[in-house]
């Protein structure tokens, strides 16, 4: 089934493209990997998932973006970000507690039962693996964690809003290998209830946990296929080079 | 090599002696006002009414009346700077009439105080009627400080990462609740500093006052906010050109209760501040 549709899809940022005619499909389920060097416009091509890009000023686009068959242009903003979370580069965990981090987004959702928001809290943090590392500190400041456990916080925030789509943006590019790996291990657990989107600089990463894989050029999506045909037989070269690591 | 070592150590002592500079006028008008005014200072002079001619009795009636046109002010002047603040930083796009906002709110603050209080006599005393008042005056010193806490509101707003604003979005939540949430939170010891900054201001300044409020001797207390009332900086003006042989030590144990008055409430308002940074964690 797919979740995402995109259309002839071009962004702008006043004058530079950014995205140029891109069409892609995200199906449910999955874990879509999104490969490219730096300035591809992978982040960007994320960020139009969930509307941020919006908050340039600069941002123009053309083309069509559908989330189960409607234009997200059309649904209310605050109703898509909540099916559509996200996980950004860098950990970035609000100036709250640990447990207020996870609590923040249901309550402005308009959750206001303790023991419910508890609860919530509890599952989220079981479910990106933070639980046992923080039940006995949940009213500390997040910032007092670990990087890659303030990454894993980040999901478990993501993941209390119930989203239906994650999206990650290079979520392992500020971790180290164990705290890595612990990120990919929550990722494929997720899949299982979540579609996925990863955005990553790291092509190893994409040969790991994604399902399909989309290799981005200068705003141009050039090639969207299985992760294994991807990684065996690309059919551009420009792909080819780019996971043999001849650029980017 | 020893030429750059020299010239460096004549840069630092050269840096040293402006610090120092800086330092002395500060230090000297405190020590001169404590020295000629504390020997004035007793409880009947903080609580009495002047007497004879203002030379001996209290200047409590111009304490009360400094607190209530500084409270009023910031009554009046910090939820209006705040929400503009919040609607120029936040809401806004840089267009040409926020330009203009913006240019007006510099130009605000270079405005000469007795314009202020030209302006306030023209506006709130003749024509809204409000006569020679607490509200006049209130109103007058408000508008005085506005620049003040915008500006520095405005920066308060801005250091608050835009990553906190992206993440709280992210999260469906709408942008009032991100403002409510997580910007204003962490942007309170800011304004707060702006609100430090247009409180000594608007307890210091004669001018706006002068003409919208002050009394020349007035020896009882306001009643209401369409009262007169006697203020400290005009009375100390009053004290000390207007009427012959006033004791010296009156005339600085006046200044000295208006700094301590300006410092004390600065110093409610660090307290505050200090608070909340210590909250701040990031």
């Amino acid at each position: 089934m797919v979740k995402f549709e995109v259309h002839d899809l071009n962004v702008w940022f006043e004058k530079a493209q950014a995205l140029k005619n891109v069409n892609i499909e995200v199906r449910q389920n999955e874990i879509l990997s999104i490969i490219g060097p730096s300035n591809s416009g992978k982040t960007t091509f994320i960020r139009m998932l969930n509307r941020l890009n919006e908050l340039n000023p600069h941002f123009r686009m053309s083309g069509i973006v559908e989330l189960d068959r409607l234009n997200i242009r059309n649904t209310d903003v605050e109703a898509l970000r909540k099916r559509v979370g996200m996980v950004f580069a860098l950990p970035l965990p609000l100036p709250l507690s640990i447990y207020e981090n996870i609590a923040y987004g249901i309550r402005m959702h308009g959750l206001k039962n303790k023991a419910k928001i508890g609860q919530i809290v509890e599952r989220s943090l079981k479910q990106s693996y933070l639980w046992d590392e923080v039940k006995d500190r949940l009213d500390e400041s997040a910032f007092k964690l670990s990087g890659g456990q303030q990454q894993r916080l980040c999901i478990s925030r993501t993941l209390a809003v119930a989203p239906e789509v994650i999206l990650f943006d290079e979520p392992c590019s500020g971790l180290d290998p164990i705290s890595t790996a612990k990120v990919e291990e929550a990722m494929l657990e997720l899949k299982k209830e979540y579609t996925i989107v990863l955005v990553t600089n790291n092509v190893k990463q994409a040969a790991r946990v994604g399902d399909r894989t989309a290799f981005f050029l200068s705003g141009e999506l050039i090639e969207i296929d299985t992760t294994d045909r991807i990684f065996t037989v690309p059919k551009d070269q420009r792909t080819d080079g780019y996971i043999r690591g001849r650029f980017g | 090599m020893r030429n750059t070592k020299r010239t460096q150590k004549i840069a630092f002592f050269l840096m040293l002696l402006a610090t120092l500079l800086i330092v002395v006028p500060v230090g000297m008008i405190v020590v001169i006002i404590v020295q000629k005014g504390l020997p004035a200072i007793n409880w009947q002079f903080l609580s009495d009414i002047p007497r004879q001619g203002m030379r001996t009795g209290g200047i409590f009636p111009a304490i009360i009346g400094t607190i209530y046109l500084v409270l009023g002010a910031i009554v009046f002047a910090l939820p209006i700077g705040l929400l503009a603040v919040i609607y120029l930083s936040e809401y806004s796009r840089d267009n040409f009439l926020t330009r203009i906002i913006r240019l007006a709110i510099v130009n605000l603050s270079g405005v000469p105080s007795v314009v202020y209080g030209l302006f306030g006599l023209a506006l709130f005393v003749v024509f809204f009627k409000f006569g020679a008042s607490i509200l006049s005056g209130s109103l007058t010193l408000g508008i005085m400080i506005l620049p003040i806490i915008i500006t520095t509101s405005r920066e308060a707003l801005e250091s608050v990462p835009q990553s906190f604003r992206e993440v709280s979005l992210s999260l469906g939540a709408s942008k009032w609740q991100t403002i409510r949430h997580i910007v204003l939170p962490n942007a309170i010891p800011g304004i707060l500093t702006g609100t430090i900054l247009g409180l000594g201001r608007a307890a210091g300044e004669t001018a706006p006052i002068l003409f919208t409020v002050a009394a020349f001797y007035l020896p009882q207390l306001p009643k209401s906010i369409f009262d007169q009332a006697m203020a400290l900086p005009y009375h100390l003006y009053v004290i000390s050109t207007q009427v012959p042989n006033v004791d010296e030590k009156v005339r600085y144990g006046t200044a000295l209760v208006l700094l301590v008055l300006v410092l004390f409430m600065n110093l409610v308002a660090i307290i505050i501040r200090y608070r909340f940074r210590k909250k701040k964690k990031w």
